[in-house]
């Protein structure tokens, strides 16, 4: 049980998706989930164990530490892929209730033809639209939430190499030094960089999505 | 075997679920066992290594540790976890049994063998009361076994062999606090879900039964 599941029920959605859509799956997958379980967890790996203060007073390096990464980057943006993901399986749920209702009607005499049920490529139009917009707005505002969270806690998307910090126990103004600050930091504005795409690509998408339905309006009047 | 084999296990009692229950399986793999996997497992990995007491003294780190973590929280969200999926089965099992049963006396005995009505409908509403009290006892267990859900940086301890009252230090205890309020956050969501459920099935089958019932005194 790991990213594997998510990769094959978001892969489900894939098929009821926009052309968009899908592009933003794929970057979701290769740019975020695989370099975050590839790359970036080995590098936040052993964050607290080669996290080093300047003084041998048990316990100081551990307050410290609590005190300067209250919530690891890598579990924030575990949490933000989770979260980002999630709006699509509102569509998911949508696609699987229209088949259900079809099968059902099929069930109590009409004639619907099973295999085609089955193949079927379900156009996003009427409610299913309104469920697939909900979710690309859902999505946008969980990325900008996560991209604010970040900057707040951090102070910025930069990891620096020295904190000071004289917290409890530590018996003065304790230099300590966070491990791997370069490359963290690349990881950090890379991650950065890649939701920004993603959320261009939802807004692109928004913007598709509507402008399609005002001309289909615009056609259905004329 | 692994979480895979929850995930196949829950994935066969989303067929015989009602829409709510559905959401409930997703909620469960979703915010819950996929967050306990990526995120929280990694966070209490090295929670003995971590744990700092400001003392030379030879076994009193250790004696400390298992005085203030009798169970650890990781372990007890995973059991949490199996505990709570596993009152699903007994619908399994029971659907199961029936598609049995008609294979044996080689007739059709049900409309539909998945179909929550009659026997099935008890084992499911069963099941549903079984998930929700088994997530209450252990919310409140979590409660009872670390006084609230907060986690404290400093905890003192004078257990034999400390010498006297010593510093411990928790490793990442904010980092723990925020994961364990997401748990009792999902748990609590996963309560709801399940009392809803079972309201609504109690309610959409005591009208059903009040209806036939006025027909039959019609006829």
């Amino acid at each position: 049980m790991d990213w594997g599941t998510l990769q094959g029920v978001l892969g489900g959605v894939n098929k009821h998706s926009t052309s968009i859509g899908k592009i933003w799956l794929t970057v979701l997958f290769i740019f975020r989930i695989m370099i975050l379980v590839v790359a970036a967890e080995r590098v936040w790996g052993d964050e607290q164990q080669d996290f080093v203060c300047n003084t041998l007073q048990p316990g100081c390096r551990n307050v410290c530490y609590d005190h300067f990464f209250p919530i690891s980057h890598i579990r924030l943006w575990a949490l933000q892929l989770i979260f980002v993901s999630t709006p699509a399986l509102l569509v998911a749920m949508h696609v699987a209730y229209t088949r259900h209702e079809k099968k059902r009607r099929f069930r109590n005499g009409e004639k619907i033809d099973i295999e085609e049920l089955k193949n079927e490529k379900i156009h996003i139009r009427g409610p299913l639209w309104w469920t697939y917009t909900s979710s690309i707005f859902f999505r946008i505002v969980f990325e900008a939430i996560f991209m604010y969270v970040f900057y707040y806690m951090y102070d910025g998307y930069q990891m620096p190499r020295l904190v000071k910090c004289d917290a409890w126990p530590c018996p003065n103004t304790v230099d300590c030094f966070v491990s791997r600050p370069t490359e963290k930091t690349t990881f950090t504005i890379f991650m950065l960089a890649v939701s920004g795409i993603c959320m261009m690509l939802n807004l692109a998408e928004l913007c598709y999505l509507v402008i399609k339905i005002c001309m289909k309006e615009s056609r259905k009047t004329t | 075997m692994s979480w895979a084999f929850l995930r196949d296990l829950l994935s066969g009692v989303n067929k015989y679920s009602t829409g709510i229950g559905r959401i409930w399986v997703a909620v469960v793999f979703i915010f819950r066992l996929l967050v306990y996997v990526a995120a929280a497992e990694n966070i209490w990995k090295h929670e003995h290594d971590e744990f700092e007491c400001n003392i030379k003294q030879p076994g009193c780190e250790n004696v400390c540790f298992d005085h203030f973590f009798p169970v650890s929280h990781i372990r007890l969200w995973a059991l949490q976890l199996i505990m709570v999926s596993t009152p699903s089965l007994l619908v399994v099992f029971h659907v199961a049994y029936r598609e049995n049963r008609e294979k044996r006396h080689n007739q059709k005995l049900y409309r539909n063998p998945g179909k929550i009505d009659g026997g099935l409908l008890c084992t499911y509403l069963i099941s549903l009361i079984l998930k929700t009290g088994l997530e209450i006892v252990f919310l409140v267990l979590f409660y009872k076994l670390y006084d609230g859900f907060k986690i404290p940086r400093l905890v003192k301890c004078d257990i034999k062999p400390c010498p006297n009252t010593v510093d411990c230090y928790i490793s990442k205890p904010t980092e723990k606090m925020i994961f364990l309020y997401f748990l009792v956050a999902t748990s609590s969501l996963c309560i709801i879900l399940n009392l809803s459920e079972l309201s609504y099935l109690i309610f959409k089958y005591s009208i059903k039964c009040y209806l036939k019932r006025h027909m039959k005194k019609q006829q």
